[in-house]
């Protein structure tokens, strides 16, 4: 049941007492980075200061831009000689960010993979498919290390050619393949168009779910489609990759390891924590990294903290499903909109395929948002139509407080991505 | 019941994809005997009748095209002004409501498709009043 039981049952009291140790190291190591040191004498703090988790607060917080603004190498906290390895974001936003990593550092980031992968009853003799890029994207080589870390014959398909990819599925036999949602929807109906039925002519039983928001919606429809349990995994490259926190077998929440991370939620405005249970962005300091580790970090991701224990005995704490990034987050007519809460209500919705494109307009100082959602089955029945419509309409209006504009389109008019589906298309103009 | 076999295609208010279903009755030989689409903004649907409507639907499916096949009625018109009148008022004062209707010269005669809310009122209405019903093969038969 537990890949490494001697660190995921630990008490509340256990993991604390781990954190603060490791919390102490990470700060000493921290001070071997030119960045850190400079903050650390900027803010009138030493390591010394930190005497008890408390005290992590009176650590400034670190953001994306100060990776940006250092980059490539400005918070390594190691010689670069014992650096073996880099990833570097895309870079697409701004200056690219990179993460160093040390080989104990990739020991025990495929460590935590692996004991995610474990968690949801992976075991050796399992064929592991990960249809992630390969190269500087770390869902490609931190799922191959994990996986291959837990013995499983691991298939590094990568990206894309999703004929390919479904070929590999019944050649080899794949039991587990790590997509991320949009594309598992897209490999379906590729199926489907080459007359294979998942269930029968495959040996799926498991899909690692993971770095783009989904909703429970979203994940039923997959489990249907494919015939299998379906699990949400959270990381980013900035906290190694895939491997931060997973769900266990109760499907409830996502356990994040403790004994790698301590975790803030705090409110993206004032940066105070929110009360407990309440949403907040995702705060992390890394406390298991040597090459380059990460005091307070501003993911940008919006979550909470699940209140209650989880049944599977890990008393790491569960985050509820990612609400999105603070990036993502709309603003229309003064309300703020996730692109999830409209995702959530369109799955519901039996005769809606897996498709969808939110657009946002403007006319005068008018927002206006489109939903175009891709109808599953086209029946020749104007009324029903449009009776459909409606309700849609309807219901995403009690949901975001505004009245979208719903077009339902024929299956395929919607582009087709094998990367991370873009879902929101911003065309308003500024107004002034 | 008399009916003929209509396949309507759900199309995307965007250039390019008229063609693209004309193309493929093109390519798989299938002869259009009439076809119609309006110009609403919410939803694009084109409406065929041609030869071989089972096979039509295939191609469109295998090229996955959003469409489906029902049955309408097809009834011929004398060609005589106001015949047209005639056959819909007989319809309409049975209380049937006609969802849409398109029409069409064939073999010198009147062709009326039409859909109601009630296909099987329709159909005693058509008997009753000794209309002439296409089913698929009486139609093709004028072609």
């Amino acid at each position: 049941m537990y890949l490494h039981p001697e660190l995921e049952t630990l008490s509340r009291a256990e993991i604390e007492a781990l954190q603060l140790e490791r919390l102490k190291k990470t700060v000493a190591q921290c001070m071997n980075s030119p960045f850190y040191r400079k903050r650390f004498a900027d803010h009138h703090i030493t390591p010394a200061d930190i005497r008890s988790l408390d005290d992590l607060q009176k650590i400034p917080f670190t953001t994306k831009q100060d990776l940006r603004d250092n980059y490539p190498f400005g918070l390594a906290a190691v010689p670069m000689e014992q650096v073996v390895r880099l990833h570097s974001s895309s870079g697409t936003t701004g200056t690219p960010t990179v993460i160093l990593h040390t080989q104990k550092d990739l020991d025990e980031w495929a460590n935590a993979v692996a004991r995610c992968l474990y968690m949801v009853g992976l075991r050796p003799g399992d064929i592991f498919q990960n249809s992630s890029g390969y190269g500087m994207f770390t869902g490609g080589l931190g799922f191959q290390y994990g996986a291959e870390r837990l013995g499983m014959l691991t298939v590094p398909a990568a990206a894309g050619n999703t004929k390919r990819q479904i070929k590999f599925i019944t050649d080899f036999g794949t039991t587990a393949l790590h997509a991320i949602p949009s594309y598992a929807g897209r490999l379906y109906e590729v199926m489907e168009e080459m007359g294979i039925d998942p269930k029968r002519d495959t040996k799926l039983h498991t899909l690692i779910i993971g770095a783009e928001p989904h909703s429970e919606e979203q994940r039923r429809r997959i489990e249907d489609m494919l015939g299998v349990k379906a699990y949400n995994s959270f990381g980013m490259s900035e906290m190694c990759g895939p491997g931060v926190a997973f769900e266990c077998k109760e499907q409830n929440g996502l356990h994040i390891w403790e004994d790698y991370y301590i975790v803030e939620i705090v409110d993206p405005q004032t940066l105070e924590p929110v009360p407990q249970g309440e949403v907040g962005e995702l705060v992390l300091t890394t406390i298991n990294r040597e090459a380059m580790p990460l005091l307070r970090y501003r993911t940008r991701d919006l979550t909470r903290i699940l209140p209650g224990e989880c049944p599977c005995g890990r008393h790491h704490i569960r985050l509820d499903r990612m609400k999105g990034r603070s990036d993502d987050m709309m603003i229309l007519k003064g309300v703020n909109i996730f692109p999830i809460q409209i995702e959530t209500i369109l799955m519901q919705f039996a005769e809606l395929g897996n498709d969808y494109l939110i657009t946002l307009t403007n006319e005068e100082a008018n927002d206006l948002m489109t939903v175009e959602v891709e109808l599953k089955e086209f029946c020749d029945d104007y009324p029903r139509l449009q009776a459909l419509t409606k309700e849609i309409t309807r219901q995403l209006k009690d949901e975001i407080l505004i009245t979208p504009v719903v077009r339902l389109v024929p299956k395929g008019a919607l582009p087709k991505q094998e990367g991370k589906a873009v879902r929101v298309k911003d065309l308003r103009k500024t107004l002034i | 019941m008399k009916t003929v076999k209509q396949i309507s295609v759900f199309v995307e208010n965007k250039s390019g994809t008229l063609v693209r279903v004309l193309e493929l009755f093109k390519e798989a030989r299938i002869q259009l005997i009439a076809s119609t689409i309006s110009d609403t903004v919410e939803y694009g649907i084109y409406r065929i009748i041609c030869a071989e409507p089972d096979r039509a639907l295939e191609v469109l499916k295998a090229a996955g095209i959003s469409a489906n096949a029902s049955e309408v009625f097809a009834i011929t018109l004398d060609n005589v002004p106001g015949r047209a009148a005639d056959a819909v008022r007989q319809i309409s004062s049975a209380g049937i409501a006609i969802s849409y209707l398109y029409s069409f010269m064939l073999a010198g005669k009147g062709i009326l498709v039409f859909r109601t809310d009630n296909p099987e009122k329709t159909a005693q209405v058509i008997d009753g009043q000794g209309m002439n019903a296409l089913t698929g093969d009486t139609l093709l038969s004028l072609v």
